[in-house]
């Protein structure tokens, strides 16, 4: 019963709030009415007898406002007044309240989406069963310097490793591979980056296939029957989806595989690109599934429940310091290290993403500090009004509620016009980011609507607590004492403008500095030479199945045929063969010794790069010959024991001379052989964010089917080389209709692709240091026009007194620029830190790049003198009497 | 006219809802009558009244109804409920116990 009174109540406040209102003054009126009578009954006159009850009555409509008070949704009241009052003062000055949600919506916008992505990618536990107790482990060689210390695995070392240690519950293996998928009937070939998995790999990850099963332990081996298990992507788009595709066959190189099992869509370990599995054994020989020294695999474990990854990786490492001394010749790693899986997937981006995530951080508080220094500039022009209403009782709680309201107001829509804002952006990010791993989990949810809710309630109080606090505290009665002739603004509160100035040209600093190093070490790759000719040149890779091409002979027919009729082409100058290209990656490597030398300690053994050429290759690329000369025609077949070698090897392995008629023993044919050295070439590049590493040339022409197979044509054009793809593409075809060409690309687009991430965050943090700079220049300018309305009467004065106007120019200038230095000083210490933070990232740029750090200086403070300028000419061109009398 | 005694703190509530138990009345004679029978002591200011009724209102101890007074005027009668009744009880038993705890320091020693 009183519930439903109370309910009913409530509605009425809320509803019938108006009524309730006209009710509340008839119920008041009434009363005073009484009253009245009683002073007629008394003797009073009519007149007399009102102003008596009024007196006695006191104030009605306090009376009323704290009858209201009582109701239910008075805050609401209170809030929407403050809402109505906000919007009218906003709406008043309709340039400030849209620049202000713009800077919002970008501030709030960017962060948004940089927190979608940074927790999609690094937060976001990945999709397998208990995936925080799963990590990747590796091997380590001790006394290496290159790379991060986590080598990866040789096969017969994991199986090792598993078979002898029990620290982790299981530990599965996994190595990249490639394939030419064919079907088996005339469906259009194809290559697919495929994966060799150990049958354990989806038990270890606790991933189930979706249709049929995983590998069979049995499978897991060189000479097991070929079988093979679909990603969804690839059954979706290659079998539309058709279940009876299990326990068919498809060919794989020419090899008939068996398909066993299809699995989810949400498995995408290690990256999307991997369209397919085979068993892990079947990707080896049966020797190289027995060697300790041939690394390329990676190796995931599952900790066992209550041991500690730390103890399971120190199991490990002793059995592989066994391994490492029984094996005293060979480049065998003394220890195991560990980290967890989600680190070793998302290793490349971490740093990249945390800057990024940093920087939008700094961008969304030098927004709220505008926001806020504009917020404290329209305080004071209110200062007097705040200072009546408190004086005549306004409760400073009021008071501050009431401006929070407008940044609040401000944040808001700023907020929601940043939602929409962001979630463009966190598509264009993720669609545009090269090889961001786990991109396919980012997506807005209720958790980054949360995010961007709280964002734009902290930029709130963050922009509005300062400049309200400030508005309303204790200088009350100053402000009422301040009369209108008073001479300067409040010395705090100018105070506390400068202070939030130089905040925010430290962060602008600290962001240029940063954006200014990722800038200058991507333009230095951009720039970077591959030590080859890059313009008008196309490549072109194939890959020849080794069970048709089985012999050197016929290896060679093809790579022959192939140049002869590309050499024909009418679009093509030049055309030449190669296993990788420059720039296009690292391909392989081997040791090798040199005949007459002591055999060395395996660390200090001599290992290079590998690649295999036709004898046109330097020329057609323009590597320039330094010593000795190129191949011929006649190091051919079996006639191969002839190597090229990079002036890096020449000055690596024989330092101050020739070695040119020098040998080296080398497997490159499966066993142990001399190769004479036949000439010294130019370096070029294998990755250009790498540095220079030694190389040698085979002949391709040896045909050696394996080494061989597997080559690019490079093509040079006298015009835009793309036009001759199709038709080398069609050359391809009418020599083996089976085989399939990849990764069409011109020597720009390889080099692009490689600096694709750096100019990606590069371009990024410059795009939010500018935006930066600009908010902090329009801050600038906005606290000293400001400082100059304030000090109008008294710069008046002085030009009275007879100052010169320069000298006003001067002080005016001098006054907006000292915060400006502070910050400057602070925002390059805290520069050189920040550079220091992301060093891994920076190729060739100190991060205390005196180039950068000049332009960074000189760069804001242009910005600054030309935010300070205007205000200050205005100042000194101010008319004395104008000024005097405009009080 | 002198100052009227302050009300003592929180005891407005039991004054109102006790002088409306037998009838309903409204906001002035409410005032009235807490006047009369404490011998002019007790002058409840208008600022305090209508704040008392409305909250004893919205909590539900009391209900507002518009009437018409013997003089032929509309006004807001305020009548207890059974949800008041109670709680004046409850009222009642903590003033009295308040105000035998401040006699017997008052009185005592």
């Amino acid at each position: 019963m009183r519930i439903l009174a109370r309910f009913r109540l409530t509605i009425l406040a809320l509803f019938r709030r108006q009524a309730e209102t006209a009710r509340l003054n008839e119920e008041l009126q009434f009363h005073l009415d009484q009253q009245v009578t009683e002073n007629i009954a008394r003797g009073l006159s009519p007149e007399e007898a009102r102003m008596a009850a009024m007196r006695l009555f006191g104030n009605q409509s306090l009376v009323r406002d704290q009858a209201r008070s009582t109701w239910s949704w008075n805050w609401l009241e209170k809030f929407l007044r403050n809402i109505r009052y906000g919007t009218r003062i906003l709406w008043r000055s309709p340039g400030f309240a849209l620049v202000s949600i713009l800077v919002m919506a970008l501030g709030i916008g960017a962060t948004t989406s940089l927190f979608t992505i940074v927790r999609a990618v690094l937060l976001k536990p990945l999709p397998f069963v208990e995936s925080d107790k799963l990590v990747a482990v590796y091997e380590h060689f001790r006394e290496s310097t290159d790379g991060d210390g986590f080598n990866v695995v040789a096969p017969a070392d994991f199986r090792d490793w598993r078979q002898q240690t029990d620290g982790f519950q299981d530990m599965a293996a996994w190595r990249n591979y490639g394939f030419d998928l064919t079907g088996a009937h005339d469906e259009l070939p194809e290559v697919v980056e495929a994966a060799g998995g150990s049958s354990n790999l989806l038990s270890v990850l606790g991933v189930k296939p979706v249709l049929g099963r995983a590998f069979a332990p049995e499978e897991d081996r060189p000479d097991a029957n070929h079988v093979v298990m679909l990603t969804w992507s690839l059954f979706q788009r290659r079998f539309s989806g058709d279940a009876s595709v299990l326990g068919t066959q498809i060919h794989l190189d020419a090899t008939a595989y068996t398909v066993v099992g299809v699995l989810p869509d949400s498995f995408t370990y290690p990256d999307p690109h991997v369209q397919l599995w085979v068993p892990y054994g079947q990707t080896f020989t049966p020797e190289a599934y027995a060697m300790h020294d041939s690394h390329m695999s990676h190796v995931v474990a599952r900790l066992r429940p209550g041991i500690s990854a730390a103890v399971a990786t120190k199991q490990v490492s002793v059995l592989q310091y066994q391994l490492h001394l029984a094996n005293p010749s060979k480049p065998v790693a003394e220890d195991a290290v560990s980290r967890p899986l989600i680190d070793d997937v998302v290793l490349d981006v971490k740093t990249p993403l945390i800057v990024l995530f940093c920087a939008v951080g700094c961008m969304l508080l030098i927004a709220c500090l505008n926001v806020s220094n504009l917020l404290v500039a329209r305080g004071a022009s209110r200062r007097k009004e705040v200072a009546v209403r408190g004086a005549l009782g306004g409760s400073r709680l009021t008071l501050i509620c009431e401006q929070m309201t407008e940044s609040l107001l401000i944040c808001i829509a700023g907020g929601t016009l940043g939602l929409l804002l962001s979630v463009l952006l966190t598509h264009w990010l993720a669609s545009h980011w090269r090889d961001l791993p786990r991109a396919e989990s980012i997506h807005v949810d209720g958790i980054v609507l949360a995010f961007s809710i709280f964002l734009a309630v902290f930029a709130a109080m963050l922009a509005g607590l300062l400049p309200a606090v400030s508005s309303t505290g204790k200088g009350v009665f100053a402000a009422l004492q301040e009369s209108s002739r008073s001479i300067g603004g409040s010395a705090s509160r100018s105070a506390l403008r400068k202070t939030m100035l130089t905040v925010e040209i430290s962060l602008t600093v600290i962001l240029l500095v940063s954006a200014g190093l990722l800038f200058k070490s991507f333009l230095h790759l951009r720039t970077a030479d591959l030590g080859c000719v890059t313009d008008h040149v196309l490549t072109i890779k194939y890959g020849l199945p080794e069970k048709q091409y089985d012999t050197r002979e016929k290896v060679i027919a093809f790579h022959e045929s192939l140049l002869e009729r590309v050499r024909r082409l009418p679009a093509v100058s030049a055309a030449a063969l190669v296993s990788t290209p420059p720039g296009g990656g690292y391909e392989g490597d081997d040791v090798f010794t040199i005949p007459g030398r002591p055999s060395t300690h395996f660390n200090l053994q001599y290992d290079a790069i590998y690649r295999t050429i036709d004898p046109e290759y330097f020329s057609v690329m323009q590597i320039p010959l330094i010593s000795g000369r190129f191949f011929t025609g006649h190091e051919r077949l079996t006639n191969d024991h002839y190597v090229i070698v990079s002036k890096k090897f020449a000055s690596q392995f024989f330092p101050g001379d020739n070695p040119v008629g020098r040998r080296i023993n080398v497997a490159w044919d499966r066993k142990p052989e001399d190769y004479e050295i036949l000439g010294v070439v130019g370096d070029t590049l294998y990755d250009v964010t790498q540095p220079v590493k030694a190389t040698m040339y085979f002949p391709i022409l040896s045909g050696i089917p394996d080494q061989t197979s597997g080559s690019t044509i490079v093509v040079r054009t006298a015009g835009d080389p793309r036009v001759v793809s199709v038709p080398i593409q069609r050359q391809v075809a009418l020599l083996d209709p089976t085989l399939p060409v990849y990764d069409v690309l011109t020597m720009e687009q390889i080099l692009g692709k490689s600096i694709a991430s750096q100019s990606f965050s590069a371009t990024l943090v410059l795009a939010f240091a500018g935006l930066s700079l600009l908010l902090a220049g329009v801050g600038l300018y906005g606290v000293l026009s400001y400082l100059v309305t304030q000090r109008v009467a008294e710069i008046g004065i002085r030009i009275a007194l007879g100052a010169q106007r320069s000298e006003v120019l001067r002080i005016v200038l001098l006054d907006g620029l000292r915060p400006v230095f502070v910050g400057l000083l602070v925002g390059l210490a805290g520069g050189a830190a920040a550079g220091a933070l992301i060093r891994s990232i920076l190729y060739g740029t100190s991060p205390l790049d005196p180039l950068v750090l000049a332009a960074i200086v000189a760069c804001l403070l242009l910005t600054a003198i030309l935010a300070c300028a205007v205000p200050a000419i205005r100042a000194s061109r101010i008319e004395p009497m104008q000024a005097l009398r405009m009080e | 006219m002198g100052k009227p005694s302050d009300l003592v703190q929180g005891t407005l509530d039991l004054l109102i809802l006790k002088t409306i138990l037998l009838e309903p009345k409204h906001g002035w004679a409410i005032a009235k009558r807490i006047q009369q029978i404490s011998n002019e002591v007790l002058q409840v200011q208008q600022g305090s009244l209508y704040p008392a009724l409305h909250r004893l209102e919205q909590q539900g101890w009391i209900r507002a109804k518009w009437s018409e007074t013997d003089a032929g005027r509309r006004a807001k009668f305020y009548s207890l409920t059974p949800a008041g009744r109670a709680q004046l009880e409850r009222e009642k038993k903590s003033w009295s116990r308040l105000s035998t705890a401040i006699n017997l320091v008052v009185e005592g020693v």
